[in-house]
């Protein structure tokens, strides 16, 4: 059993042998995910040591103190959150060995392709194919909100292999090269201005059978893997008191007393109680989870943030009175990542209008809590036995 | 770091006091008792003081109490929440016990020896409305004896003993007998309220010093009522729930229509939200420290509002039979809508935090 002492043993001998102050970043993130402490509860031989899942704040706290670099978790979100947990539980031991590590040190960047024009909210709906020719599938479609596909030298796929059976079941997962012929990344620009996302057009792309995740036809089961850890990710933040959006309009407030009014007051006291509300409720499903009673908070968590960030940002461009009128930049931007507290009020109005749709829409999570925790019955499934290709589209 | 969580032997306590309520306090016998003139019901009192000891939790065990915690009076009162148990435990074991837990002197350990077992039933004469660290009304001191009258006063028609705050600053005990308690007919049936004239009723001083008990009491009475208001809100959540799976209309169970799953999930979110916030009061009011007072007014600033919202969802999703009189919801309305002006309404408790947390009004 690996316990806290030996991590911490196992981390001073790493920084002993690669000081953090005389090694390449990508050198010290390399000997990092060889000694399994990348993310420790990984097994063996793929940057873990098959140690308690809780044991990693343990190495981070040694390395931050020390000084080493880190991977920059966040420009490698879709790689770490989504993709690594679906290789892990159905890749085979040649595309672990192959993908993990460079994903892991950043070297390769991921992307997501699975929503599409015409698949959002119904993602199993999708119309992107994959057709079988000799030990290659050839790849045609379009997908929609790929975050980092311009970045990105990896995607994790989904396409239809069987339009002859229901939506769910004629769907197989793969791994694309973002670098093949025949895919075209095309930026998307905003209701902010910036292209954080893109579109991507994939004509005639040759995906050998080598890169296939899981089972023909199973790649709705696999995508499950990869859409809970996306939504583990999106609510699984720790957070300080203020921590989220309500900590800029607080500081404003604070500071600003010119621009306070009796109604602007009861609202941000208000939001103010909600946001400190939802960071005890992720606090609480930390602790459970770490005495390993995982509850269903965590399906609640991004409706919350969603809506509070929405009405906290809104709330502080009223605030701002006549700085309220004006933007920072529109300038048309492609930014490496998503920072939501350090732009301004303006910008942190429009983006926030997205994580009530990134991820899942409210309306479908509110579903899923719903069915999934309440047991409440389902929502009719019209679309069930019919195969695919007979779908109103 | 606050413990947000519950302990293995708090569950097992919760189940214990499950198993009493589920026995011993029904629904249409609550209901039955608002209207037979004793709204209390004296007999699960005995059983919860006498039988498991609760009275007693917050009271040392050299007083005879169990020297327990918040924590564990919290999961208490989630339960009494869930069932409107009609006792007094939130204004006797928990308010008027914390009251005599702020004073010294062998005045107050008699009395808390007598509260801790149950066999005395105290109430501390304030408004059930009083939010902690605001001003209160007292009565008259005079040679030994109270004069005046207060209004209010939750639990009074239950009490023997009732602690009363005095123009002089001190807090004084006085024996129920000995003064006019006069019921009022109150918005929560299972935890009325009453007015209690004071004409020479002869007092035993119990501190100089009211005003730091009282706050004290009325703090915990704040946070504490939160898991109240949880252990309510989580019954409206689950037996809506429950009768949406089996009400069928345009032969389907309503439960199954998005309208409603999605105003159900939303009520199940606010409940999970507000299981976080009373547990952290909870444990700050166990373990004590600078962080008690944001603690205390976030959680009944957030309660307060679920609780009734739940209560609320719960009437108007049963629909008509939630407008009657045998079926329980209005209970749990009624005991709702007064706990949230119950130590503070939510507003006061978001006033008390523009200060607490420095985001003064204009």
């Amino acid at each position: 059993m690996t316990d806290s002492a030996e991590l911490r043993r196992r981390t001073q001998e790493l920084l002993a042998a690669h000081p953090p102050a005389t090694t390449e970043r990508v050198d010290f993130l390399k000997a990092r995910f060889d000694a399994g402490l990348a993310w420790v509860h990984y097994p063996e031989g793929l940057g873990g040591l098959g140690a308690p899942r809780t044991l990693q704040a343990v190495v981070d706290a040694e390395l931050e103190a020390a000084g080493a670099p880190d991977n920059d978790p966040r420009r490698i979100g879709i790689g770490l959150g989504m993709a690594a947990p679906t290789i892990l539980r159905y890749g085979t031991e040649e595309q672990q060995q192959r993908y993990l590590r460079p994903l892991w040190t950043g070297e390769e960047v991921w992307c997501q392709l699975f929503s599409e024009p015409g698949a959002g909210s119904d993602l199993a709906a999708l119309g992107t194919r994959a057709v079988r020719e000799g030990d290659d599938w050839v790849v045609n479609g379009q997908k929609v909100w790929t975050s980092s596909a311009h970045l990105a030298r990896w995607a994790i796929l989904i396409a239809r292999t069987d339009p002859d059976v229901p939506k769910h079941a004629g769907i197989t997962y793969f791994i694309c090269d973002m670098t093949d012929p025949g895919v075209e990344v095309r930026p998307l620009r905003q209701i902010t201005g910036e292209a954080e996302f893109n579109e991507v057009f994939l004509t005639d792309v040759r995906v050998p059978d080598s890169q296939r995740l899981g089972e023909v036809g199973d790649g709705w089961r696999v995508a499950q893997t990869t859409l809970n850890n996306e939504r583990v990710a999106i609510g699984g933040m720790r957070l300080p008191r203020e921590g989220g959006m309500i900590g800029p309009v607080s500081k404003t407030w604070r500071e600003r007393p010119e621009l306070r009014t009796h109604d602007l007051h009861q609202r941000l006291l208000k939001l103010w109680v909600e946001a400190e509300v939802a960071r005890l409720t992720g606090e609480r499903l930390r602790q459970q989870l770490a005495v390993g009673q995982p509850g269903p908070e965590g399906a609640g968590m991004k409706l919350a943030f969603a809506r509070l960030n929405q009405e906290i940002s809104g709330l502080e461009v009223e605030l701002l009175g006549e700085e309220g009128l004006l933007y920072e930049d529109w300038t048309m931007r492609r930014p490496e990542l998503v920072d939501f507290t350090g732009r301004d009020a303006g910008y942190r109005y429009l983006r926030s209008k997205g994580n009530s749709i990134e991820g899942g829409t409210s309306e479908i999570l509110l579903n899923i809590v719903a069915e999934r925790v309440l047991g409440l019955p389902s929502e009719p499934r019209t679309d069930k036995d019919v195969a695919w290709k007979d779908l109103a589209r | 770091m606050t413990d947000l969580l519950y302990s293995e032997e708090e569950e097992a306590l919760r189940a214990a006091v499950r198993d009493l309520l589920t026995d011993h306090c029904d629904a249409p016998g609550v209901i039955a008792r608002t209207e037979s003139g004793t709204a209390h019901d004296p007999a699960l009192w005995k059983a919860l003081s006498d039988g498991m000891g609760l009275a007693g939790l917050l009271v040392p065990e050299s007083l005879g109490g169990q020297g327990a915690s918040h924590r564990e009076v919290a999961v208490v009162l989630e339960e009494l929440g869930r069932a409107v148990a009609p006792v007094p435990y939130l204004t006797s074991a928990v308010v008027a016990t914390e009251a005599l837990l702020a004073c010294e002197g062998e005045a107050a350990a008699q009395l808390l020896t007598g509260l801790a077992s149950g066999r005395t039933i105290g109430v501390l004469a304030v408004s059930f409305a009083t939010a902690p660290g605001v001003v209160f009304k007292a009565v008259r001191h005079e040679n030994g004896s109270l004069h005046g009258e207060l209004t209010g006063i939750a639990d009074a028609a239950a009490a023997d003993v009732l602690l009363v705050p005095a123009e002089d600053g001190a807090l004084y005990a006085v024996n129920a007998d000995a003064v006019t308690i006069t019921p009022q007919v109150s918005l929560d049936l299972t935890r009325p309220v009453a007015k209690v004239t004071f004409d020479g009723a002869r007092a035993l001083l119990v501190t100089s010093d009211a005003s730091a008990a009282v706050r004290r009491a009325l703090r915990a009475g704040a946070g504490l009522l939160s898991s109240e208001q949880l252990g309510l809100a989580d019954w409206s959540l689950t037996e809506t729930v429950r009768y949406l799976k089996e009400r069928k209309q345009f032969n389907r169970p309503v439960g199954g229509f998005q309208a409603l799953k999605h105003r159900l999930a939303q009520l199940w979110l606010e409940v999970v939200n507000t299981r976080a916030a009373a547990r952290n009061a909870a444990d700050a009011l166990a373990t004590g420290g600078e962080d008690v007072d944001v603690a205390v007014a976030v959680a009944q600033a957030y309660a307060a509002p679920v609780a009734v919202h739940a209560a609320e969802e719960a009437l108007q999703l049963h629909a008509g039979i939630g407008m009657t009189w045998e079926h329980p919801v209005h209970l749990y309305l009624k005991r709702a809508k007064a706990d949230s002006i119950a130590y503070g309404t939510a507003g006061a408790h978001r006033e008390a935090l523009a200060k607490l947390v420095d985001l003064q009004a204009p």
